[in-house]
């Protein structure tokens, strides 16, 4: 009794109701005869779209923050850098095969840069506010989001793809990526596992997000990484053996940054319309869920937690209305149950978080 | 020298409180951007007033206990809601319907209070993400009840609540139900009512102490039963009187009334009390009347300047409201003169020093909670009964954003936070509230971004508030290292 006990602790109860409900969902659909090879594309096509962004809480939670609840910072960096790269009409000027790419490449340069910038001034906040990073992350996400919502309405861009139909200035509620790079990762080198009606595989995305948790996962083989794993395991001890905690912390926010820009860049072309304003207000609590579904703690994250993390939290997202629609004959109850999983697993979390990051004792 | 001295003061001042002074600054801005029209800001900033203040003032007992700001009184609101539908459902209406709502949503908002003080005894340290996760996960299972569960499971026959049979519809209306039925009670009414349950205490309470054999301070009790028997003879003379019963009988009662009727009682009491009491010419009292008859004077003249008394005319208080808002006031003050909230204050100033004195900090935090959101599910009532219409499934989301949000406007931090900052943290958050749609719209021309300059304002405040008291505490533990390593 008591091993199966301590077993259900280490997989966690809300992680265990999780991936039980998922595999009573997926039971359900295959059941009721819904369409399930074509939800497993998509399934495997949000998987992609989502991969970055969640890969983005692996820097912040290993130097000891927590979950980047603010990894809207590194959001409004992705969306400024995708509307610059449209702007410059970058697809059209390089043009032919190649444009998408370099206009994708372009949006990923810029963006990055500027969000690290961005995330090593976000760093120096947080170092000056140990013990609440968590609130004060939160609040810094939702603020800037309005704040850029006011730029966004009155930026002075001129491309016609960008400034409300009827003239003007500001960005439209959705920019259309089809000049640009939409759904271009989505597309390339993609096929279909048994004819046009089986499981369409999208390579390109997965083999992105493949490539970005290699590159994070060497980064923190190097002595940087090694260092900044030590900042959040004790930070006590690093500062012992001579690290600089604050630097490495800062270091960590700022990759954290990084690939939450380049997190929206992926997910907007794969979405295939860039959305500004309030659209990617929820998005960081989205990224904490998937990631403590996966396994992390609010102290320790890995890659493997990312991969399984975003794939069970997006499966439940695509598989949930398509049942519950089939099943409760019209209802949608997909968003009330996201809501109650997303936010059920991050307390689940916080309540396990013994003298995390967030202990100001 | 002295004059130096003095301006340091000021500007000293001016810094312990520059999150007020700043807000004070773009009210004024704002206002003068948009030429808004006083009358109507006046009037918005006094309903806004009565209708918030109560819910903002249910943060202060779990900041007192060291929970910091409770995002979580939105369950509290829930719990008002819930008791709301059931009401409506059947039929009360008025003064009744309310009790009703008051009695039912109270176990409902212990039980929730309960969970969430149970949960954040789980997340010490790191409460207020766990209030605002808590936020948004209870909202998920409100959603579900509200949606699914009423009429779905729960039998609930009412084809104009549910109109597809299960789940309330969108908006709820309480007009002809609970519209009103705080803020229509008029001032003679709360005058008499109120002055009669006190004496009823004051009786049950000498009573007590007598068979108690407790020692009586006669003059204390003689003195509190004239007040009461005072106020009931006001009361009933007044309903007599057509004069004064136009002015305090009705629904509302005129700014314009209030303030004349008030400051000649402020004078009255200033001077009676100067004349039987005698201060010394240099003592705070000697100041502190002579400063309530010149603010009770400046505000009788202004009653009669042509500007003013026009914006004054204009604002009609709901005296019920905020009789019961004082009631609020009241209960925070008076809960940390008894044993339970110097046991609160004792668990907020030091856990580990409470716990050594003997205090099951756990039930402490507990408590504090549960009490913070027994208020919040009272404080939504009397929101919602001012509101008139809400959305059915939306309506509680923002209560503990916009409340937060008022106190740390007043001043208040995650670790203080009084009665004098919740009143004026909820005047001055709901005046900007007010004013910068109308100036951002005046500036930009576009009303559509008034929203997004609100909201950046609502996070932005909370962001920055928390933000800067988490660095005077992280520079001010520094500082103690650095001294004990000094000494060392």
């Amino acid at each position: 009794m008591s091993k199966v006990k301590s077993i259900i602790n280490k997989i966690g109860v809300p992680r265990l109701i999780v991936c039980l409900f998922f595999a009573i969902i997926v039971l359900l659909a295959v059941v009721n005869d819904l369409n399930v090879t074509s939800y497993i594309g998509s399934i495997l096509k949000y998987w992609g779209m989502w991969g970055v962004m969640v890969l983005a809480m692996i820097p912040s939670i290993n130097c000891g923050i927590g979950p980047n609840f603010g990894v809207s910072l590194g959001i409004v960096c992705g969306l400024f850098g995708t509307l610059l790269a449209i702007e410059f009409d970058i697809a059209g000027k390089v043009g032919g095969n190649f444009g998408p790419w370099a206009s994708l490449f372009f949006a990923i340069l810029v963006s990055a840069v500027l969000a690290w910038f961005v995330g090593v001034l976000y760093g120096k906040v947080l170092n000056a506010v140990k013990g609440s990073e968590m609130t004060v992350t939160t609040y810094i996400g939702y603020s800037i989001i309005y704040l850029m919502c006011i730029v966004w309405f009155r930026a002075p861009f001129t491309s016609g793809g960008i400034i409300w139909p009827l003239g003007g200035v500001g960005v439209r509620n959705q920019v259309s990526m089809e000049s640009s790079f939409g759904g271009l990762l989505n597309n390339a080198g993609g096929f279909y596992i048994g004819g046009e009606s089986g499981i369409y595989i999208p390579t390109g995305i997965i083999v992105f997000v493949l490539v970005m948790c290699l590159f994070v996962h060497l980064y923190f083989k190097t002595k940087t990484g090694k260092a900044i794993m030590a900042v959040g395991v004790n930070p006590q001890f690093a500062q012992a053996n001579g690290i600089d905690v604050n630097k490495m912390r800062i270091k960590g926010i700022a990759l954290s940054t990084v690939l939450g820009a380049i997190g929206i860049i992926v997910h907007t072309q794969g979405y295939g319309f860039l959305q500004a304003y309030s659209a990617p207000l929820a998005m960081g609590f989205q990224c904490v869920a998937a990631i403590l579904i996966g396994g992390a703690t609010t102290g320790r994250a890995k890659i493997g937690h990312v991969i399984l993390g975003t794939f069970l939290f997006q499966g439940l997202l695509i598989l949930t209305p398509p049942v519950s629609n089939h099943l409760l004959a019209g209802t949608d109850i997909s968003d009330t149950m996201r809501q109650i999983i997303q936010n059920g697993v991050i307390l689940y979390a916080l309540s396990k978080a013994k003298g995390g990051a967030s202990s100001d004792e | 020298m002295n004059k130096q001295k003095k301006f340091g003061n000021i500007g000293q001042f001016l810094f312990d409180n520059k999150v007020i002074v700043l807000f004070l600054i773009l009210c004024i801005v704002c206002t003068v951007v948009a030429g808004a029209n006083l009358s109507y800001v006046a009037g918005e900033v006094f309903t806004r007033f009565g209708r918030n203040t109560c819910l903002v003032l249910a943060l202060i007992i779990p900041c007192l206990a060291g929970l910091g700001m409770n995002f979580g009184i939105v369950v509290g609101a829930m719990a008002a809601q819930i008791a709301i539908f059931w009401v409506v459902h059947w039929g009360f209406t008025g003064v009744t319907g309310l009790l009703l709502s008051v009695v039912m949503c109270t176990p409902i908002a212990i039980f929730f209070g309960w969970l969430l003080g149970k949960l954040y005894n789980h997340t010490k340290g790191a409460e207020m993400i766990a209030g605002l996760i808590v936020g948004f996960f209870a909202d998920g299972l409100y959603r579900l009840f509200v949606l699914y569960i009423i009429g779905g499971v729960i039998p609930f026959d009412d084809p104009n609540l549910l109109p597809r049979g299960f789940g309330l519809r969108n908006a709820f209306d309480l007009t002809g139900s609970l519209k009103y039925s705080l803020d229509d009670v008029s001032f003679l009414t709360v005058l008499l009512i109120g002055s009669l349950i006190s004496l009823v205490a004051l009786a049950v309470n000498f009573l007590y102490n007598k068979k108690k054999g407790n020692v009586i301070d006669k003059k204390d009790v003689i003195k509190k039963a004239v007040y009461g028997i005072v106020g009931v003879v006001i009361a009933l003379v007044s309903k007599q009187i057509p004069f004064l019963n136009n002015m305090l009988g009705g629904t509302r009662v005129v700014l314009t009334d209030a303030i004349k009727i008030g400051s000649i009682l402020c004078i009255v009491y200033a001077v009676v009390m100067f004349v039987l009491t005698k201060p010394a010419k240099d003592s705070k009292e000697f100041k502190k009347y002579i400063l309530m008859v010149v603010c009770s004077v400046v505000l009788f003249v202004l009653t009669f300047v042509k500007t003013t008394k026009v914006i004054f005319n204009s604002v009609r208080l709901p005296a019920c409201t905020y009789a019961v808002t004082a009631l609020f006031c009241f209960f925070n003050t008076w809960i940390f003169s008894t044993r339970l909230g110097q046991n609160i204050r004792t668990v907020g100033q030091n856990r580990a020093v409470a716990t050594s004195a003997g205090i099951n900090v756990d039930k402490i935090r507990v408590i504090a909670t549960c009490i913070s959101t027994v208020l919040a599910a009272w404080g939504q009532l009397v929101f919602l009964q001012n509101l008139g219409t809400f959305n059915t499934v939306q309506q509680q989301s923002n209560v503990g954003l916009y409340a937060v949000a008022a106190i740390l406007v007043g001043g208040a931090n995650a670790h203080k936070a009084t009665n004098k900052q919740a009143i004026l943290g909820v005047i001055l958050f709901h005046t900007l509230f007010v004013v910068a749609p109308l100036a951002a719209t005046k500036v930009f021309g576009d009303p559509a971004i008034s929203e997004y300059i609100r909201m950046f304002i609502t996070y932005g405040v909370i962001a920055v508030s928390l933000a800067m008291h988490a660095w005077q505490k992280g520079d001010k533990k520094k500082k103690d290292n650095d001294e004990e390593t000094a000494e060392a």
